[in-house]
Order: C-alpha cells, then structure tokens, then sequence
C-alpha cells in the first residue's frame, strides 16, 4: 500500500503554490434571519488532520461548506494561500454524510469526477483503476452504484475524490451512517488519502473516531468558535467551560 | 351475425391479412408521430433540463407556461398550425397543408409542451439531489444539463412514451392542417373518424384495435422501463 501512495504522489500535476494555509477571516452566515455562524477567525496549516466537532447545530456542516465554496458567506472571507492561477477550486474536494452517487457503474463514477476536471486518455483510466483498488472496489467496478451497500457507496465516494489528488479534502461526517467494519474501512482510506499528502478537513460526531485521527480540533458551539488546539490538550485539558462540558458529554445547549 | 360482431369479424380479417390500406395507414401514422415526436425530445429534453437546472428571472412563469401548454386543445393547434401554413399564411409558400409534413408540424407542437414540461420535473428534482455534490465536484450548470439528462434517462423515457401516447391518438390537429386525403393524409385517427361517419365500422375497427395494441405495448413498455430502472438503480 505504501508503494500505492507514494505513486499517487508522484503523478500530481506539476505543484503550482500551495493553496495552504487556509485563513478564515471575520466568517458570519446567516440564513432566514438566524445567525448560523459568527465571525470566525482561524489559519488551517498544510499538512495536519483538522476536526470540527461540537453540538448538532453548532455550524459545523455549514462552516466546511462555506470554506469550500458551496455558500457564500454573509460576512468575512475564505482565503486560500494562492488564488486565480492556482485555481483552488480545483484543488479540493468533498465527502458528504450521505454521499449522491450518479445513476451509472461504480467506474463511471469515478470516471466522471476526472472527466469534469478535464483528465483524459491513459491518465484518466489510471487514476480510476488505481482508486477504484485503493478502496477495494475494483471487483465492484462494473455494478451500478446506486446497488451497493452504504458502506461500499461512502467507499466510492472517496474513490471519487482520491481519483483527484486534492490538496485539500473536506469531509462532511462520512461514517454517520455506517456499521463499524465500514467506519473502520472508511477511516483507513482516509488516513491514506492524509498519508499521499492531502490536508483532511472533517467534522464528526464520533470522539473515537476524532481521537483516532485529529491532529487538531476546532470546537464549534453556537455558531462561535470556542476555541482549536491539538487533539491531545482538548480532549485532556480543554481551555474552556464549554469544551470541558463536550468533552464530558454534558453540554446540553 | 350482428352488425356489430360481423364490423368485428372482418376488423380482425383486415388484422391478420395485413390489409393493404390498412397498413398504409397504420405506417404512415407511425412514421408521423414517430418524426414529431424525434422533433419533440430533440427540442423538449434539453430546453426542459435548461429550464430545470438554471435559475433566471421568469422561470416560474416559463414553467407554468409549459405547464399550461401540455393541456393545448388539438383542435386549436391545427388551427393555428393551418392559418400558418395556408395560401394567405405567413408560411403559405411552402405549399406543405395537407401534406404528412404539416401533420408534423402539428403533431410537435402538441408533444413539444409534454416532453419540455415532464423534463423540467423530472430534471429539477434531480438538480435538487445533485447540485451540491455535482458543484463541489466542479460541474456548472452547462455541464450538469448532459448529466442530468442521462440520470434521469429511465424517467425521461416515460415522459417520451407519454409524448408517443399523446401524439398517436391526438385527431383533432391532424385532421385539420392534413385533410384526411386518401393514400395521403389518412391516419388511424382520422380514418376512424371519417370511416365510422361513413358506417364503415370494419376498417374502423381495425385501426381502433390497432391504436389501442400500440397504446397498450407503450404502457407496457413505461412499466418494464420501470422496472429495468429498479434493478439498475436499486
């Protein structure tokens, strides 16, 4: 598998400047007259696993989509560390809770995530095939997406996203619906995915899961962000009221 | 024998022996609403995905409008197609009333509504489950059209089949823009039409027996569409 990765690595389209840092600067949303988010200010590095957790309703769905460019905030900005030429747009992409296939083969899948970024020929079939092993889909290449298990369609959903090298990957709690093994499968792709050089950008429900991979934690409630420090310090010490109450399965609102 | 039984009887003769004027008729019934109805999806399928994916001022009233279009009284439509295809009409020189093309015409104007408006339906509820992953993944709205179009492929097959249904047993525009000429404008519906005045119920018969053959193998096929979509889609 190491070898996979390194591989991957190696076929990056000539590195233009890294679009890292991400800086979010004053971040507010609102949307029917209620504020979801308020003026976030917070710098994402390059090469760490960054977690958003908090309470249902904090913001957090919202705050991945906004920094990926799916909303456009109401106040303050998204800035990525190179703009126009590096295209950023081009350089991320995402995984949702509930991932929407399309209505074609699981290699077709794949196939079409290329296709829009403009891949083609022999690079094209290499990148699917290779994914398509990566998350152990390839016996399932042929079967129409919408056929598999949720498990096997989260796992095509990274296949689908991997295919394309993104510098950064935004996960939207990609194993809320998943039974264990397929948590524990769909973590391990993920890991990769973090291991072949791609910043991890996810929210998640699951303090094992986020103890399993965070480096660090941005902990979001009301609409704030209490505060972000590395995974080890919040889930041992947290700095604030609120956090200690999370941690501790006690904040209630 | 009846009156009635022996129309039957020799319907189902006409049937079977492959009748020479009936199989005209027949034929050139199929070949005139087969070509509206390519007419049909060749405008409807992508002006109702447009319309169902891109967001611009008036696109409700677009909507109610194809809405509204889908319910076109035939007779009207052949009115209309006939004041503009007639001598003194705007298209008048093309000399083409009473000839199957005129049928066309006529025929794509009914069935254009349809497949636009079911389309839009069908696409807009797509849009609605595609449009975050499809943009997250880099797709804009001109390259969501062609996605959609093929996603919804087994739902857009019964909106042609409805166009097909629609077409197929529609007389009144017919009737007016072909003429009802024999070996030239005659299709089933208005054959039926004028036969049954005449009190020729055998030919009739036959032709109305044959319509509903063609209107039951379409519904069957929009269920088998179904279910093939079923298995594939799981």
């Amino acid at each position: 598998m190491a070898g996979m990765n390194i591989e991957l690595a190696d076929t990056r389209p000539a590195a233009p400047e890294d679009i890292l840092p991400l800086m979010v600067e004053g971040l507010a949303f609102e949307a029917g007259g209620k504020q979801i988010l308020n003026r976030l200010d917070f710098r994402l590095e390059g090469e760490s696993q960054s977690f958003i957790i908090g309470p249902n309703g904090a913001g957090k769905s919202v705050l991945l989509r906004l920094c990926h460019g799916l909303l456009q905030p109401t106040a303050g900005k998204v800035v990525w560390a190179t703009t126009a030429e590096a295209k950023p747009s081009k350089q991320q992409a995402m995984v949702f809770q509930r991932p929407v296939l399309l209505r074609r083969s699981v290699r077709a899948n794949v196939e079409y995530a290329l296709i829009v970024r403009g891949f083609r020929g022999p690079e094209r079939r290499r990148r699917v095939t290779l994914a398509l092993e990566e998350t152990g889909l390839a016996d399932l290449a042929e079967q129409p997406a919408r056929v598999l298990s949720s498990g096997e369609q989260q796992r095509l959903a990274l296949a689908r996203v991997w295919a394309l090298h993104p510098r950064v990957l935004f996960l939207d709690e990609p194993t809320a619906h998943l039974d264990p093994s397929s948590t524990r499968m769909v973590e391990e792709i993920i890991t990769r995915i973090f291991q072949s050089g791609t910043k991890i950008i996810m929210t998640s429900h699951d303090m094992g899961q986020v103890q399993r991979l965070a480096d660090e934690i941005l902990f979001l409630h009301g609409g704030r962000l209490i505060e972000q420090t590395s995974v080890d310090r919040f889930f041992s010490q947290p700095k604030t009221r609120e956090g200690k109450l999370f941690v501790e399965g006690n904040l209630l609102w | 024998m009846s009156d009635l039984a022996l129309s039957f009887h020799v319907a189902l003769e006409l049937i079977i022996g492959l009748d020479a004027d009936l199989v005209e008729i027949v034929l050139l019934s199929l070949r005139i609403t087969l070509t509206a109805l390519l007419i049909a999806v060749i405008v409807g399928l992508p002006l109702g995905a447009v319309i169902g994916v891109f967001r611009f001022p008036g696109r409700a009233a677009v909507t109610v409008l194809f809405n509204a279009l889908m319910g076109l009284p035939p007779v009207v439509v052949g009115l209309l197609v006939y004041l503009l295809l007639s001598r003194a009409g705007p298209l008048g020189d093309y000399g083409i009333l009473y000839t199957p093309t005129a049928m066309v015409v006529a025929q794509s104007i009914l069935v254009i509504p349809i497949i636009t408006a079911l389309t839009r339906q069908t696409i807009a509820d797509l849009h609605v489950e595609y449009q975050e992953q499809l943009q997250s993944l880099g797709a804009g709205p001109l390259r969501m059209v062609p996605t959609l179009l093929w996603d919804g492929r087994f739902s857009l097959l019964t909106a042609v089949l409805a166009g097909f249904g629609r077409a197929s047993a529609e007389v009144g525009a017919v009737i007016i823009v072909g003429g009802n000429i024999n070996h030239a404008t005659r299709v089933m519906t208005t054959t039926i039409a004028l036969e049954t005045s005449k009190g020729n119920l055998a030919l009739a018969l036959g032709l109305g027996l044959v319509l509903i053959g063609i209107v039951v193998a379409i519904n069957g096929l929009v269920l088998l569409t179904r279910f093939v979509a079923a298995r594939v889609e799981g």
